[in-house]
Order: C-alpha cells, then sequence, then structure tokens
C-alpha cells in the first residue's frame, strides 16, 4: 500500500521530482522564510520509481510566476510543477531551461555593466545544460557558482 | 558580401572568417592613404562620436587619424572628466543622446560588456575600442593584419604567445581568432600565468594543435611569430619572484640567436623591460609597424561599415 507522506493541498503548487537534495535551495529561490503567510511543506530524500530519490516541494495558496519557474529550471532541471486549484491539478508543467536566463542571475563579474546602475536587465546564454553552463552576454565570462548567483 | 555596412563590432567572436579576411585585404589598400601618399574622400560628410571613458593614446589616436585620412571628422571626448557621466548619467543615456550627433560610436570604457550595452541603445554601428579587461576586437584585427602581411598567411604560421596570458585580454581574443583561421599556437607563460581553460577548449575545438611552454629558449627556434606581452609586477606578491619571472621572459639578442632568419617579434606596447632596446634594430623588431597597422586596419572598419568599400 502506498503511504501517503505528505497531505493533498487545496490551492497551490507542488514542485515534484526535484532532485534529491535540492528542496531547500527551491524555498530560497521561491523566497520562503520567515514571514510567510500560507502553510509550506517540504519532503526530503522520497522513493521515486524515475529518479531513485527526489524532493517535493508545495507552497499552499500560491501560483509561480514564469520567472520563478525558469529560475527552478536552473537548479532542478527535472522539476514539474502542479498547479492545484480546489484539491485537482489544473496545470501540469514540466520546468524547461530556457536557452537564455534573462534577470534571474547576477553575473559573478563586479566590473561587468551589467553590475551597475543602467537601465538593463542581466542576461545569460545557456552554453551547456547538462551539466549546466552560463556565460554572462555582457562580459562574455562564464558563471562559476550558478546557484549563489540566482536573483 | 559579408554585409558590414551599419554594423556593430563587439567582440572579435562576432566575425567570421571571411568577415576578417576581408578586413585584412581592405586594409591593406588603405596602406597609401594611411601613409598620406595618396588622397580619399571615402568618409566625406561622415562623422565618428569617439566616446573615450579612459585614456588610450594609441587606439584614440589612430582612430582619429583613420577618420581623418578617409575625409571623416570625428567628435568626443577622451576621459569621462568634466562630462556629463560624472553627473551620474547611464552609459544607455550618454548613447542615446550621443546617437544623434553622428555616423557611428566608437567606445573605450572601463566596464565589461559596456560595447555591447551601448549598442542596445543606438541604431547606428558601435565599434569596441576596448571595454576593462574584455574585448578589444580592433587590436586583435591589427594584430592579425601584422601577421598575414609579414607572413603572407597566417593559416599554418607557428605562433607564440609569450607573457601573462591569464589575464592579458589581448591575447586571448588573439588565440581564438588565430585558431580560426588556423594558426599554430604555442603559450608561453610562468606556471600561473597561463592561458585560461576555455581559451585552451576552444583552441582544441577547432582541431588546433597547440603546446604550452614555461620556457622562451624552448620555443623560439620554431616560431615564426613572438607575440610578446608584458607581465605585470602586480601578478606577483614577492617582487623578487617577479623580478626573476619577468627576466626570464625578456627577448634579447643572446635569445634572437637561436631564431628564425624571418621570425616576426610583435608586442602590443607599451612595453617596459620585456623587449630589450637593442632588438628595435634587429629584422625581427616589428611592433612598430603593428603600431602604425592600426591606421589602415582602423581605416577598413570604418569604410566597411561606414562607406562604400565593400
Amino acid at each position: 500500500m502506498k503511504e501517503i507522506r505528505v497531505t493533498p493541498i487545496r490551492n497551490g503548487t507542488v514542485i515534484d521530482h526535484i532532485p534529491a537534495g535540492m528542496a531547500l535551495k527551491v524555498l530560497k529561490i521561491l523566497g520562503i522564510g520567515d514571514s510567510v503567510a500560507s502553510t509550506v511543506t517540504v519532503a526530503m530524500h522520497v522513493p521515486s520509481q524515475a529518479m531513485g530519490w527526489k524532493d517535493i516541494v508545495k507552497v499552499e495558496d500560491r501560483e509561480l510566476g514564469a520567472r520563478e519557474i525558469d529560475k527552478i529550471a536552473l537548479i532542478a532541471p527535472t522539476a514539474t510543477v502542479n498547479v492545484i486549484r480546489n484539491y485537482n491539478v489544473a496545470e501540469k508543467r514540466r520546468v524547461t531551461l530556457p536557452d537564455r536566463a534573462v534577470g534571474i542571475l547576477r553575473c559573478a563579474n563586479p566590473n561587468c555593466i551589467s553590475n551597475v546602475r543602467e537601465p538593463i536587465e542581466s542576461e545569460f546564454v545557456v552554453r551547456s545544460k547538462s551539466p549546466l553552463r552560463v556565460v554572462c552576454k555582457y562580459c562574455e565570462r562564464e558563471l562559476e557558482d550558478i546557484v549563489a548567483h540566482i536573483l | 558580401m559579408s554585409g558590414f555596412r551599419g554594423r556593430d563590432v563587439l567582440s572579435i567572436r562576432d566575425l567570421s572568417r571571411a568577415d576578417i579576411e576581408l578586413v585584412l585585404r581592405t586594409a591593406k589598400k588603405m596602406v597609401p592613404i594611411a601613409l598620406g601618399k595618396r588622397r580619399s574622400r571615402a568618409l566625406e560628410g561622415k562623422i565618428l562620436s569617439a566616446l573615450f571613458y579612459e585614456p588610450s593614446t594609441r587606439t584614440r589616436l589612430s582612430f582619429e587619424s583613420a577618420m581623418a585620412r578617409l575625409g571623416g571628422r570625428v567628435l568626443g571626448f577622451s576621459s569621462a572628466d568634466g562630462t556629463s557621466v560624472q553627473k551620474g548619467e547611464t552609459l544607455a543615456d550618454t548613447i542615446r543622446m550621443v546617437e544623434a550627433y553622428g555616423d557611428a560610436i566608437v567606445l573605450r570604457h572601463p566596464q565589461e560588456g559596456a560595447a555591447r550595452l551601448a549598442a542596445e541603445f543606438t541604431e547606428k554601428p558601435v565599434i569596441n575600442a576596448g571595454d576593462g579587461a574584455g574585448q578589444h576586437p580592433t587590436q586583435t584585427l591589427l594584430d592579425l593584419y601584422t601577421i598575414w602581411d609579414e607572413k603572407g598567411r597566417i593559416e599554418g604560421e607557428n605562433v607564440a604567445l609569450v607573457g601573462d596570458l591569464k589575464y592579458g585580454r589581448t591575447v586571448h581574443s588573439l588565440a581564438y581568432a588565430l585558431a580560426d583561421l588556423g594558426a599554430h599556437l604555442t603559450f608561453v607563460s610562468p606556471p600561473t600565468l597561463e592561458m585560461p581553460p576555455e581559451i585552451l577548449e576552444h583552441v582544441k575545438e577547432r582541431g588546433i594543435s597547440y603546446r604550452m611552454s614555461h620556457r622562451l629558449e624552448d620555443v623560439v627556434r620554431e616560431a615564426d611569430v613572438l607575440y610578446v606581452t608584458r607581465i605585470q609586477k602586480e601578478r606577483f606578491p614577492d617582487p623578487q619572484e617577479y623580478e626573476k619571472v619577468a627576466g626570464s621572459y625578456r627577448i634579447d639578442s643572446a635569445l634572437l640567436r637561436e631564431a628564425k632568419r624571418d621570425l616576426a617579434i610583435m608586442h602590443p606596447l607599451p612595453r617596459v623591460t620585456e623587449i630589450a632596446a637593442e632588438v628595435d634594430r634587429t629584422r625581427h623588431a616589428t611592433y612598430f609597424k603593428q603600431a602604425f597597422n592600426g591606421v589602415p586596419v582602423r581605416m577598413a572598419l570604418l569604410d566597411l561599415i561606414l562607406g562604400g568599400a565593400e
């Protein structure tokens, strides 16, 4: 019999198939800290037929924007995002890594023009998806620690 | 036809092999005009806006000379002092304003990526004249022109890049371009200043063989071109260590005894002690000619972008 470890939610978002160990980083991307009004449930190291082990994050009463989903794709390219409305899965989406990451990463080069007061958004070209490698469109430098530079 | 008219030149990597070859051939035709032996009005009535946010004697003067030799005019500034930049104007706003004053913009800026940003805010062509430690494509073009002009070809030539290969932006862009053009590359540097792995990766991807060495003596015999760069004192925590390293990468007559007769020695200048003054009198010294080549190469680029050189 299948054991239910995480109870269903009425409205909100379930991010499933997160690579094991990445759930806390997903929380960071979603800005989930002390001052969150709704319930957030995290399941870590859950058995998964497809992945062996996975993490799951459930956020009640919140649907994610496109930018947030792009950010999740950077660290959890296997994740699926389920939008729950009235206990039903209203939408099921696989995150997809965009070819260009716009406005979601900060360039690590302090002397890059994208880090000064100019009316532009940061932009990185995805050079390789696995392993993930991104290059700043402006200074053409490769970003070393991608997770640490998520905006 | 590669369609240079109205185009931005931001990074050497934006140019294809055919583009580069067109610039080199056009530059060759510009030499008599650059020397003042022939007159040209190819860019009469055209205005180049030269925005130099930091000083750069050679690049700025050679752009001004190039434009003047083709009958065009230059306006702009040679330092950010006294401009609206000091009042806190963004580069984007400066570019939108300057767009109205000329036909093309040449930009030198202390921050990496500045030229690419500038190109996003104007319809006019932008030429990158150096952005911080980033790109300096007209320097690379004049380096390529010098090798091509001296040797008659680039493909198959043994080019040794010497000095600070880790931080030197000119050697990075040059290595990229030389790999694309099929030169054999040798990288000579102290162990702490080796060529970054992503550039070695690019060279490998191009199917180009390269060699790495820490000793100049080991490569001087084979080289057709020695491209020498300055090793900066700041890179070494210990001044004694610097003296030792800098001394071992010095080009002098003794070293050149082993060299090929037609070895060309290049340097982006300014040099400090990397090349002994005695080398200036030898047939190998190509660095002053290289500095002159900045003029015909920039003329070629300006004429291709603004005029009808194609």
